[in-house]
């Protein structure tokens, strides 16, 4: 019997994944946050959830037809993208912001740059700034945040202060009264003190966590989100050095700067449960294409989008800063890629 | 080239912001409405006859080596002429396109054509030159503003267009909006000549 041998080059071992199946992980990974959005602010971030999905799978389709390139809507990347930009909506937003920001999103973010793979930035992020600078006000203002079920919308018991989700109220009605402590009355800081005191109890903490506080859709349930992010790390789709990194870098500077009163005060429970940060760190910060390659350049990535994150929440105009803080390193990572690049054995 | 062709280039083929890629400066800066757009076109042409007519009058005085600055004299002083006559004439427009209008002195556009052309051509090919590319320049302004006024304000020349219920995408009217509806319309022109063989 003639013995045959083949010669082939590499690689030789094959995975079975892909794309669809990456993607499809990540979908599932949303699935929980999902289920709990519809649960704390009802029927209506369903319909905008779904919306965003038809959206952007519809306009991916189109777009691709468009260009001539064969039509990939199968390998649920878009799906992924309407989720995330339905996540980044206040839960009394308008249907057709919606499907505006998830049109923007997959046609001039991810379609124009050339489709999966080839964007610069995280197409559902670059919308959220897209409908944010559009609309502000529909964005940002407190009437278009509904409280959760089984919670309120700030999640402290507020004298004489409009309703807002946490970080507003920080960022809008407390550090002004600290920062202008002299002017107000005593009466004010005491409140001001004593909002700060409410959130920095145990009972607080576990109402961020399990998501008895007020935000945009997808953010309100610290647990859910988690729960998501644990699948995505144990199926190695993303790597733990951007979530950590990201969130460390948080906590080390709302530790150091986040305290209205002094240095080494902030409350680092606080900053790390509210907000979007982990919505952020867990599924957005980690995606493929527009975070960088190596160990070295995500830790970089990370940090800054963490130091990033701090700086607006405590010194820019927004409340919130994940999303300007991923999009800004979004667009240093091929710096970040091109400085780390790992130098080849043997070579100079 | 026949003295139709130099004119109607600037309107078409060379039309300069979408194929030349000249003057992005005050084109993504000023074309909020169609109302800034058409005064920043109309202001950037009338400097560009007023310097094309110059340099190629003087085109065979200025030595080859000091040619840039001089030209650039010569635009400088027709902008500042523009600048006073808008100044005292149309005081709204004046202050609206603002800083720009100074600028128009370092506008490539205006610098390109007295080097690739006013400085080679006779006088009535130069004018006829400067008169095609600043009409088609004052055009994609209008182009531009009209689509960021429309969209971005939901009026045209300070018409409302748009019924109560549409509400403006603000970011057109903003400097990102004006990247991307630029971007959209060099798209659109690449596509047409792409339909057409290619150029």
């Amino acid at each position: 019997m003639a013995m045959t041998l083949k010669v082939s080059s590499s690689p030789h071992i094959f995975t079975n994944e892909s794309i669809p199946r990456i993607m499809l992980t990540v979908v599932i990974s949303l699935v929980p946050a999902a289920v709990g959005a519809v649960y704390f602010f009802g029927a209506h971030a369903l319909v905008l959830i779904v919306l965003a999905v038809a959206s952007a799978v519809g306009t991916e389709a189109l777009c691709q037809k468009l260009r001539g390139v064969p039509v990939t809507v199968n390998n649920c990347s878009a799906v992924v993208t309407g989720i995330l930009l339905a996540f980044n909506l206040p839960a009394n937003a308008p249907w057709w912001m919606a499907v505006l920001g998830s049109a923007f999103a997959i046609a001039i973010v991810k379609e124009l740059f050339g489709g999966i793979g080839y964007n610069i930035w995280n197409p559902a992020l670059a919308a959220r700034a897209f409908l944010l600078a559009s609309w502000p006000t529909t964005m940002i203002s407190s009437t278009e945040f509904p409280a959760p079920r089984g919670g309120s919308l700030s999640g402290v018991e507020l004298d004489g202060i409009t309703q807002a989700t946490p970080l507003q109220l920080i960022k809008n009605t407390i550090i002004p009264i600290f920062e202008k402590a002299e002017s107000v009355s005593a009466a004010q800081v005491e409140s001001a003190r004593r909002v700060l005191e409410q959130m920095a109890n145990a009972d607080y903490y576990g109402a961020l966590f399990w998501g008895r506080v007020g935000g945009v859709i997808g953010e309100t349930s610290a647990a859910l989100l988690i729960l998501g992010g644990i699948l995505l790390l144990t199926r190695s789709y993303i790597d733990w050095r951007v979530p950590v990194g990201y969130i460390g870098t948080v906590a080390v500077l709302a530790w150091v700067f986040g305290g209205p009163e002094g240095y080494f005060t902030g409350n680092v429970g606080f900053h790390v449960l509210s907000g979007g940060l982990l919505l952020g760190a867990f599924f957005m910060a980690t995606d493929m294409v527009t975070s960088p390659i190596t160990r070295k350049g995500k830790w970089i990535f990370a940090v800054g989008c963490g130091i990033f994150t701090m700086l607006i929440r405590l010194k820019g105009g927004y409340p919130e800063g994940v999303s300007y803080a991923i999009l800004l390193m979004n667009t240093a990572t091929p710096l970040i890629d091109l400085y780390t690049k790992p130098k080849i054995y043997g070579g100079s | 080239m026949s003295a139709w062709k130099i004119f109607i280039r600037g309107l078409w083929e060379d039309v300069p912001l979408f194929r030349l890629v000249l003057g992005l400066c005050p084109a993504l800066a000023v074309t909020t409405s169609l109302r800034n757009g058409l005064g920043m076109g109309l202001a950037t042409m009338s400097v560009l006859l007023g310097s094309n007519f110059v340099v190629s009058l003087v085109r065979k005085a200025i030595p080859a080596k000091i040619r840039i600055p001089s030209f650039i004299v010569v635009i400088a002083s027709f902008v500042t002429i523009v600048d006073l006559v808008m100044h005292g004439f149309t005081p709204d427009l004046h202050k609206a396109l603002g800083i720009f209008i100074p600028l128009i002195v370092v506008n490539c556009l205006i610098l390109g054509r007295a080097e690739a052309f006013a400085s080679k051509n006779s006088l009535g090919r130069s004018l006829l030159d400067a008169a095609g590319m600043g009409l088609g320049f004052t055009l994609a302004l209008c182009i531009l503003g009209s689509v960021r006024e429309i969209l971005g304000s939901g009026t045209i020349c300070g018409f409302v267009l748009t019924p109560e219920s549409y509400r403006p995408v603000l970011l057109l009217i903003l400097p990102p909006g004006g990247f991307i509806v630029y971007g959209l319309l060099i798209a659109w022109f690449n596509l047409l000549d792409s339909g057409r063989g290619g150029r």
